[in-house]
């Protein structure tokens, strides 16, 4: 792991939830969540408190224990221990009470191969209770919703990844549900069918429901969300608003060096000895460099310090962006590559 | 798997509920689908057997029991069919909605637990084990190979039979790693079922040991039954039949909703 120079380590803030807006009624209130797993806690103590209406974004690299929270708190999974409550329903022991006013979008699309799309809301409605007429009342509103009122008798078989994104997601409205649970939405889709399904999520948020996600993509947490957790080895190493969690973590401005430039800079593209340390003078105006792979990443507080100081060394040819959570992302979770 | 000891898991009664008719349902839609080749294809095969032996061997076996080996056989192959039924759907089509389709999983998203699942395949598994069976009943009428009315008993003992069959098969279906596994159930449990259960002669020709045997399995039990309402016989210990079919019914659900919850609920 690179080493984070010229700047002091910013504290984790675990547990600490930000600011929860007290008014609302509570939609998912979780105490020391913990779930073991042949002796390893892959969930490890996580408090939550979500009120009804936000945007909450569980945030964390691959194996970090977003799934298993998020069907721990759907009572999908029992936990270990911990105490939760959804919706006000108790959870696991009235998780059946509770998902009959929630829906779920699981991460593999499950649609039914069997069936049409039309058939396929009709049948899942089912499941919830919800009678055949009163599917079929609400259909033509959730086929628009989907964007697919012109393959409502296709096969499931001949949608692309982003219909049958979409068809999931309306699968998972046809009880009207308060509460929407989405893991990781639009994983393995294309920058079309992303920006989509970021549309849907934005209307359902706007309609009132609370809205649980995971992802590992930080642009979604950052658009849709009030709120995100980060959770690393299954405990919450931070929980803001996107905006606040980067000015509590991470310096306002980056500055990235790409590719050659970068390789350049850190002295790998010819072995000169004296490149080691060439992007030290930076360090020295305070600026902090991250090497990141085959990018430089120098962060600053004031933006024309680090473009002056930038400038006056490397020269053109970097790219300038205001930090992102991805920045804080990376500095609260590290580096290193997880599978 | 859980982290649970089994014992613990086997200790608790699944959970009753109607809910498991969607399951039900949802399987009623897909086969209406392609209720006409499912029809001709499952009956097919049993009444291939029921013709070929009862013509080609009935011409050599003669009389079986009081009655002509045809006859003898037709009720025999009306309660196999029964079993390779709800065998199959509730091995190879509910193993493919449990993996391959995620169809379980989508249902226990919804508000269904895996217990109203576990329930909906035995009970969908056991329609279709009536539906088999009772064209082989109507076949066997027009052949005259039935003799009276009290026949029409055959289609409730038939659907329990059914129930009887999927719960065993489920119990496979919940443990399995893969579908090569079902293999040890048809050369360990059917096979040996299907030849020792009276279905292609009486068990009175076995050995007394094999014999004894045979009244562990539930298929000879549903023939015992079966066999004299449609040639117009009396069944002895009607009700020990029907016990022993019910306690399977019973003990195979609990156990088969128990493996499931437990390969399920991690």
């Amino acid at each position: 792991m690179a080493g984070q120079p010229a700047h002091p380590p910013v504290p984790a803030t675990g547990g600490d939830e930000g600011a929860v807006a007290t008014d609302r009624p509570l939609a998912v209130v979780a105490r020391g969540l913990t779930r073991r797993y042949g002796g390893r806690n892959v969930v490890d103590g996580i408090d939550l408190t979500i009120p009804a209406g936000e945007c909450f974004a569980l945030l964390g690299p691959n194996g970090a224990g977003k799934t298993t929270t998020l069907r721990m708190l759907l009572g999908l999974t029992p936990p270990s221990s911990g105490d939760v409550t959804v919706l006000g329903e108790p959870i696991p022991e009235r998780g059946r009470a509770m998902r009959e006013r929630a829906g779920i979008v699981p991460q593999f699309d499950n649609l039914d191969p069997d069936f049409s799309v039309r058939e396929n809301l009709v049948t899942y409605g089912a499941y919830y209770g919800v009678r055949r007429r009163d599917v079929e009342a609400r259909m033509d509103e959730l086929l628009r919703f989907a964007e697919l009122t012109e393959r409502a008798n296709d096969a499931i078989d001949g949608l692309s990844g982003g219909m049958k994104r979409r068809l999931t997601l309306a699968r998972a409205l046809v009880n009207d549900p308060e509460l929407l649970a989405l893991d990781e939405p639009s994983t393995g889709l294309d920058p079309q069918a992303r920006q989509h399904i970021w549309e849907r999520l934005h209307t359902l948020r706007r309609q009132g429901r609370t809205l649980l996600l995971t992802t590992h993509y930080m642009e979604e947490a950052e658009r849709l969300c009030d709120r995100a957790a980060i959770i690393d080895h299954g405990r919450i190493v931070a929980c803001d608003s996107p905006r606040r969690l980067i000015e509590a973590h991470i310096e306002p401005h980056v500055v990235e060096l790409r590719g050659d430039l970068a390789m350049h800079w850190l002295g790998r593209l010819a072995p000169h000895a004296e490149h080691d340390n060439a992007l030290a003078p930076l360090a020295d105006a305070g600026l902090r460099v991250e090497p990141v792979g085959e990018t430089v990443l120098i962060y600053g507080q004031q933006r024309d310090h680090l473009l002056d100081e930038v400038e006056a060394l490397v020269g053109p040819g970097y790219l300038y962006r205001p930090a992102s959570l991805e920045d804080v992302f990376l500095r609260l979770t590290g580096r290193e590559l997880r599978d | 798997m859980s982290d649970r000891p089994l014992s613990q898991d086997l200790r608790e009664a699944p959970q009753l509920s109607t809910r498991f008719v969607a399951v039900w349902l949802r399987n009623l839609r897909v086969w209406r689908k392609l209720m006409l080749p499912s029809i001709l294809g499952n009956f097919g095969e049993p009444l291939l057997y029921l013709l070929a032996l009862g013509y080609g061997l009935g011409q050599f076996v003669g009389e079986v029991e009081n009655m002509s080996y045809m006859m003898f056989l037709a009720s025999g192959i009306v309660c196999s069919a029964a079993m390779t039924g709800a065998t199959f759907e509730a091995l190879y089509s509910a193993y493919t909605r449990l993996t391959q389709q995620q169809t379980w999983a989508a249902m226990l998203a919804a508000p269904m637990n895996v217990d109203d699942v576990v329930l909906g395949e035995i009970v969908w598994a056991g329609t279709k084990a009536l539906i088999n069976s009772s064209a082989i009943v109507l076949v066997a009428a027009l052949l005259g190979l039935v003799r009276g009315p009290e026949a029409l008993l055959v289609f409730p003992i038939i659907l329990l039979a059914g129930l009887a069959f999927a719960g065993i098969a489920m119990i496979v279906t919940a443990i399995s790693p893969s579908y090569d596994f079902f293999l040890y159930y048809f050369t360990l449990v059917m096979t040996p079922m299907l030849l020792l259960s009276g279905v292609f002669f009486p068990l009175s020709s076995l050995p007394d040991v094999v014999g004894i045997g045979a009244q562990f399995l539930p298929l000879a039990h549903v023939v015992m039954l079966v066999r004299p309402l449609m040639t117009g016989g009396t069944i002895d210990a009607p009700l020990l039949h029907l016990a022993v079919i019910l306690v399977y019914i019973v003990g195979t659900y609990w156990i088969s909703a128990a493996l499931a919850r437990r390969r399920l609920i991690r």
